[in-house]
């Protein structure tokens, strides 16, 4: 076995020193974020449709879109000055305190390897659908999808993101391709948008229907501010981060409007609530064989792309817990010829092949929405204290993001109102889950705490916080 | 302030810490969908009459049903699985004590920590 010893932001191996490697640009930014995020256009976001009507899905999509434009906002301020692997993990430590930041580290490890289960399991429905062979089960596609991209994420990340922004692009042309090959601008030819979205359908629960789709809602772009796990393997991460993080959300803004149009102009709401496989559907419905496979493949391509992310992100969380002894050790240790938190990719493996096999689509999404949301929350208290502790102008930010407190308390807002939609369908899920992160709490400030060494845990070169 | 040193943790420490946190997180994520606390609260209105027209489906609507492969009777229990959004304001009433609670201990516990973290760091100097 390696003796690792970590020692701050590397680990030492056989004597040397052994760091993540600084080889990422904006593009493999934006092919982290947006990858890991593009396969909720082609499913998921539907489940909203399904919650309150189409026209609520089109709502929650803008709305929500407000929440995570809030998030990147935030998020490219605060990590572009904290760029540290861990991303958010490493804000809470630096800002909030080492309890909040392992809670944030347990949030971002839950909400990825969830989606990445979530992943998996569209990927080995999508291909049993298509194969149509009686008997065949997706499990054996679903071990394969997690194994394969594991050992991916184990031999680098360089390689691992450059497939990811071949994926990607792929995928996202797809749905650029379908949107202008259905005529968008022609009602009546492909596209039935007014026969199928009627005033007396667009809301069939009326707008407590809105608020519960806002649970969905979520999934059009949850996982955009995984762009900030990468702060430690970009190159230049002022400017990298803001720049990947924003054009990310943009794309991902334009393909969940381009997306909701076409699907919504070609099915009912009550199959569009239900399906898994909305745009692959969509290419169906159009009638052509050639935008059938094309959507097909991009589906596959959408959901790789997804889980590839998924595993770089939670493994580099995980792996930050380990490397400041919030959790052993032991999950330190970077690989000495691949430079990559391999122990962690390990360890994360058989947890997601397990859920993959107990759990369904929209539990598996469930629980990753729910992480994702109380992650959510705390970014919007924890830039109010950001700003509290370090002014502007008393450190050197990568980025300052405008109209400050307003993208916070919108936050904050959208996300209480995210925890009632989410109350309205799944809240026992909600209170199993919140009741964890509460013991979990618990055993790591009476008992975990005692091994982490406390000035380590502050390691930017800025002046003393404001108030203490 | 002095430096704190932690104490160094045995191999057989580390390996029960991981053991607690695997069964923690199989306990929070597994238990939900074992006592079918997981999933959507739905449930099935039915229709005597299953024809397209009954479920609320147009001409548009029914041609697109049944080049999806469905008829209205296969069609019934999807179109007719509805949300029934009631509030229980009991349980509203728990979820959000569990959360503010949860909340406050995390942001309370935190700064105790994080004062010990600054106080460390910056008394060095």
């Amino acid at each position: 076995m390696t003796a690792a010893v970590e020692t701050g932001l590397t680990t030492t191996i056989h004597g040397d020193r052994v760091s993540l490697l600084r080889v990422l640009g904006p593009a493999h930014v934006w092919a982290l974020g947006v990858g890991i995020v593009l396969v909720g256009e082609f499913t998921g976001w539907n489940f909203a449709a399904d919650k309150g009507g189409a026209l609520a899905a089109l709502i929650v999509c803008w709305i929500v879109g407000l929440l995570y434009t809030s998030v990147a906002m935030i998020d490219s301020e605060v990590t572009s000055t904290v760029a540290a692997a861990g991303g958010q993990y490493a804000q809470a430590k630096h800002i909030v305190g080492p309890l909040m930041a392992f809670n944030v580290a347990l949030f971002l490890v839950f909400a990825y390897t969830m989606l990445e289960v979530s992943d998996a399991i569209l990927l080995g429905d999508t291909i049993v659908a298509k194969a149509g062979v009686e008997g065949l089960t997706h499990n054996s596609f679903i071990a394969a999808t997690i194994v394969v991209l594991a050992w991916l994420n184990y031999r680098g990340v360089l390689m691992t993101l450059n497939v990811n922004f071949v994926i990607t692009a792929i995928a996202y042309v797809s749905i650029v391709i379908l949107f202008f090959s259905v005529s968008p601008w022609t009602q009546g030819a492909v596209l039935k948008l007014n026969e199928l979205v009627t005033p007396g359908n667009a809301l069939p629960y009326g707008w407590i229907g809105v608020i519960a789709a806002f649970q969905f809602g979520i999934w059009y772009y949850l996982g955009i501010e995984g762009t900030t796990q990468a702060a430690e393997e970009v190159r230049s991460p002022a400017r990298s981060l803001p720049y990947g993080t924003m054009a990310g959300m943009i794309t991902l803004l334009i393909a969940a409007a381009m997306t909701w149009y076409v699907c919504a102009s070609l099915m009912p709401w009550e199959y569009l609530g239900i399906t898994y496989y909305p745009l692959w559907d969509a290419g169906k419905l159009t009638g052509s064989p050639l935008l059938e496979n094309l959507l097909f493949i991009a589906t596959l391509l959408a959901a790789l792309a997804s889980a590839n992310g998924c595993i770089n992100d939670a493994a580099r969380a995980w792996f930050s817990l380990g490397r400041d002894r919030y959790l052993p050790s032991w999950f330190s240790a970077v690989h000495p010829k691949y430079r990559t938190p391999y122990r962690s990719i390990l360890f994360l493996l058989p947890i997601a092949l397990a859920f993959a096999f107990i759990a369904d689509l929209n539990q598996a999404i469930t629980f990753s929405i729910l992480s994702g949301v109380l992650q959510y929350t705390f970014m919007s208290i924890n830039i109010m204290m950001f700003r509290k502790k370090w002014p502007l102008g008393s450190i050197r930010r990568g980025y300052t993001h405008p109209f400050h407190p307003l993208p916070a308390i919108v936050l904050f807002c959208l996300c209480m109102v995210t925890f009632f939609a989410i109350f309205l369908g799944f809240g026992s899920q909600l209170i199993a889950m919140t009741v964890f992160y509460f013991l979990i709490s618990l055993w790591f400030h009476f008992y975990r705490y005692k091994f982490v060494r406390r000035g380590d845990q502050f390691s930017m070169p800025w002046p003393k916080p404001q108030g203490y | 302030m002095s430096r704190y040193i932690p104490p160094e943790q045995s191999k057989a420490g580390q390996i029960f810490d991981i053991a607690v946190v695997v069964v923690a997180i199989f306990v929070a994520l597994w238990l939900p969908l074992k006592l079918g606390l997981a999933g959507a609260a739905k449930s099935i209105d039915p229709l005597d009459a299953k024809t397209w027209d009954a479920l609320g489906q147009n001409a548009t609507m029914a041609s697109i049903w049944e080049k999806l492969g469905y008829t209205p009777e296969t069609a019934h229990d999807i179109i007719q699985n509805r949300f029934h959004y009631i509030i229980d304001w009991p349980t509203l009433i728990i979820m959000a004590i569990v959360l503010v609670a949860y909340f406050v201990f995390l942001f309370r516990a935190s700064d105790r920590e994080y004062r010990e973290v600054i106080n460390e760091k910056f008394d060095d100097k």
